[in-house]
């Protein structure tokens, strides 16, 4: 039997989809989190790197990665993480925006980087309505805050640009 | 090339901090600041274990060391006091941080340089709420102001020890922590005679204590795996 040797290509395809354990709608590759894979012979490395400094995600993600690439038979594994460059909310793909409105988080409102937008307002999920406030800049993760939409009443968790 | 103890500085002011901020949970005046302060507790323990990643292991560091091994400033290992003085610490200290982000101490470590990039983006929710706090209790009641007043003098003493790794930085993060002083109608403390030392091991009880019970639990077992 001919085994074709593992590339990079086979690791990412095994684990682009695995979802952020906080807000499993959207995946690692869709948030932007998954940095590197490296495969050379057997040994693969796979870089990531935390959204906020103190993201208690990351252990959990790391672990996630292992169990995936062990379940195909890969176990000469190496996670690693890096701080740099910082991650920012502008490496979140579109379909990931998407898939957290659907869920019902509101996604970054604009780019970090760039010219300064002309913010006019967070639409509620629920409802689409652009008459909302926020309640807290820190919601229930680091990197969400609480808004409230004034129409339909309900309150959301808001992507902080970052 | 900065040296591993003014890592271990910088490492050691996160994780006292950070408990410090957990220790407000269910305490806080309002469920909005208990979620805050777990936020800005939550962003610094990150800082700090990514600081302790560059010079040792994170639980041997944390865990084992007793108080005069110790290197952070005297200021955050003050207990948290009334709400006030708390808001005033970190007034204090997050703009610390946001100028230590551009000093030399920083840029000439690409160690440090890659953590501070990711942590001057948090430090910067820190300061301005801090700020936020400072203004509405500085510039509320008669009650409200002069609690902020006398958090801010107690303070003061205090802010010679932090700036002892980074004495170029001292001038520009203070001014604008007296900026926000000054919008909040509140009087910038008289210079004080400087308390220091916690930079060179030499720590209050409140240290001791903190650490007592911080690491109570790894001490007593050890070597413990999950």
């Amino acid at each position: 039997m001919v085994t074709q040797p593992l590339t990079a290509g086979d690791v990412l395809e095994l684990i682009a989809d695995i979802p952020d354990p906080e807000i499993p709608v959207i995946s690692i590759s869709d948030l932007g989190i998954l940095r590197n894979v490296a495969v050379e012979g057997d040994h693969v490395t796979v870089t990531i790197t935390p959204t906020y400094s103190g993201c208690p995600a990351l252990d959990a993600i790391t672990q996630d990665i292992e169990t995936t690439l062990e379940a195909a038979g890969i176990d000469d594994i190496d996670v690693a993480m890096t701080l740099s460059p910082a991650w920012t909310t502008d490496w979140m793909s579109a379909a990931g925006k998407r898939k957290l409105l659907a869920y019902g988080i509101a996604p970054p409102s604009h780019t970090a980087e760039g010219p300064v937008p002309l913010k006019l307002t967070i639409r509620c999920p629920q409802c689409g309505s652009g008459n909302t406030g926020e309640l807290s800049r820190f919601g229930s993760t680091s990197c969400k805050s609480l808004w409230q939409c004034r129409d339909c009443r309900e309150p959301f968790d808001s992507f902080k640009v970052h | 090339m900065t040296s591993r103890d003014q890592i271990l500085q910088l490492a050691d002011d996160a994780l006292i901090l950070s408990h410090r901020c957990a220790e407000w949970l269910t305490r806080a005046p309002e469920i909005e600041e208990d979620v805050a302060l777990a936020n800005i507790g939550l962003d610094l323990l990150g800082q700090a274990r990514s600081l302790y990643a560059l010079v040792g292991d994170e639980d041997r560091l944390a865990y084992f060391r007793d108080a005069p091994e110790w290197r952070n400033c005297r200021l955050v290992e003050l207990p948290n006091g009334d709400f006030a003085f708390s808001m005033a610490r970190l007034l204090v200290f997050s703009s610390f941080q946001l100028t230590l982000a551009e000093s030399a101490i920083v840029a000439s470590d690409p160690g440090l340089s890659a953590v501070f990039a990711k942590s001057v983006k948090e430090s910067r929710y820190h300061f301005d709420h801090a700020t936020q706090w400072v203004l509405r209790l500085g510039d509320g009641t008669a009650f409200s102001r002069q609690r902020m007043q006398v958090a801010l003098e107690s303070i003061w003493p205090h802010v010679e020890d932090v700036f002892a790794i980074a004495p170029d930085s001292r001038s520009p993060a203070m001014a604008k922590v007296e900026g926000v002083i000054r919008r909040a109608t509140l009087t910038v403390p008289d210079t004080a005679k400087p308390e220091w030392g916690g930079r060179q091991g030499i720590h209050t009880d409140h240290l001791v204590d903190l650490l007592d019970e911080m690491q109570s639990v790894a001490r007593q077992h050890e070597g413990a795996t999950w």
